[in-house]
């Protein structure tokens, strides 16, 4: 248990430089009429991301991702960050969740 | 009205299994109904402050305040549990022992019913404060109310009653095993809650991944299922871990572990020096 703890620990010690402190990019996404604009964004892999996301509808809506495993409540008429990546290359979905038939998007990860 | 049902069902049905659990953990504590109620009120006066005030706490400390909140709570629910696992190791074989002679509840002055209050009221807040802001949110968008207050009452009962349904099945379990079971199911209980915490300081860019997935059991077992979701609150599956949630997991069990052994280790060895003094 302990040996196994502590090889982990190493572990994630040698992917720090690679996971730990990429390089961030900053990108705004808008929430208006329960959509999301764009609807889809692209991310290089390896790189951290930091969203911002605008919500112009006077409801609150919450940003949910089961493939980035990110849920955050962003109020009516205001905006909220979430941090994402640094990613392995692939395609990732995120919903909202009080809107979820149509507040859709995704993530691509290139 | 179907839509509103299943979500206030997702939500309550955490606070719901982590009631039952509590409420089986202190079994054999005559007032633990009590204690366990007042939570539940704490929790929802809570979360209706939090869901008030959700734009000024997501604004606030540079737009994490939400995480930290988030993280936050459920860090002390993790010392709380924890804090309770390791009092029954010193205690829980002298309680089960009293209430098999006396053959029914015991009042024992110092357990940490207090705890268990917090863990109620902490899981209520939580869960809560999305379900009251994600009603406002229908409300406010033009659903019919009445539609929206049947769909929201069906999810808070089907929650509830599956609630109590877990609470009936764990008293299948025998009473000189009852509360090691127990404290298995809170030590991993309390690993998920302090992975999930992990989640949201990286969400908020406080802590790194590490590594984005260390496996992806989604195609086997998805979080979002129902099974998924059940085991994803009561012993913290995760589909998709990043390599700091892992960490936060097995730095739990490991640390409660040795807590928890150090404890009924201390009791067994005064007990020994009791009766050998008798």
């Amino acid at each position: 248990m302990k040996s196994k703890l502590i090889g982990l620990l190493l572990a994630s010690a040698l992917l720090l430089p690679v996971y730990g402190w990429a390089e961030t990019t900053e990108l705004t996404i808008v929430i208006k009429n329960h959509r999301f604009d764009p609807a889809e964004i692209t991310l290089p892999a390896g790189k951290k991301l930091k969203l911002v996301i605008d919500n112009q509808d006077a409801t609150p809506e919450e940003f949910e991702s089961h493939d980035l495993g990110r849920e955050k409540v962003v109020a009516g008429n205001s905006k909220a960050t979430v941090w994402i990546g640094p990613l392995k290359p692939g395609t990732y979905s995120f919903f909202g969740e009080y809107h979820e038939a149509t507040a859709k998007g995704r993530l691509i990860v290139k | 009205m179907l839509g509103a049902a299943v979500i206030v069902f997702r939500e309550v049905l955490e606070a719901a299994l982590i009631i039952a659990i509590v409420m089986g953990a202190s079994r054999g504590v005559a007032a633990r109904g009590r204690w366990i109620l007042a939570g539940t009120i704490i929790g929802i006066l809570g979360a209706t402050v939090v869901a008030a005030f959700t734009g000024a706490i997501a604004d606030a400390l540079e737009g994490r305040g939400q995480e930290l909140l988030n993280a936050s709570v459920l860090l002390a629910a993790v010392l709380m549990l924890g804090w309770h696992n390791v009092w029954m190791s010193a205690h829980g074989r002298k309680v089960a022992a009293d209430m098999k002679r006396l053959g029914h509840d015991v009042s024992v002055g110092a357990r940490p019913l207090s705890a268990m209050l917090i863990v109620t009221a902490l899981a209520v807040l939580r869960e809560g404060s999305e379900t009251v802001l994600f009603l406002y949110s229908l409300t406010a968008s033009g659903t019919n109310p009445m539609m929206l207050l049947s769909g929201g009452l069906l999810g808070l009962l089907a929650g509830a009653l599956l609630g109590a349904l877990f609470y009936r099945g764990l008293l299948y379990v025998p009473l000189h095993h009852f509360f090691t079971f127990t404290g298995w199911i809170i030590l991993l209980l309390a690993a998920g809650l302090a992975a999930n915490a992990a989640g949201y300081l990286t969400q908020a860019g406080l802590l790194p991944s590490l590594y984005p997935q260390v496996w992806d059991s989604s195609h086997i077992l998805s979080q979002e299922s129902f099974i998924g979701q059940l085991l994803h609150i009561l012993i913290g599956y995760n589909d998709r871990p990043t390599a700091m949630q892992l960490l936060f997991y097995l730095a739990t069990i490991a640390t409660m572990g040795l807590l928890m052994r150090g404890a009924g280790w201390r009791a067994t060895q005064t007990s020994v020096k009791a009766g050998s003094a008798a």
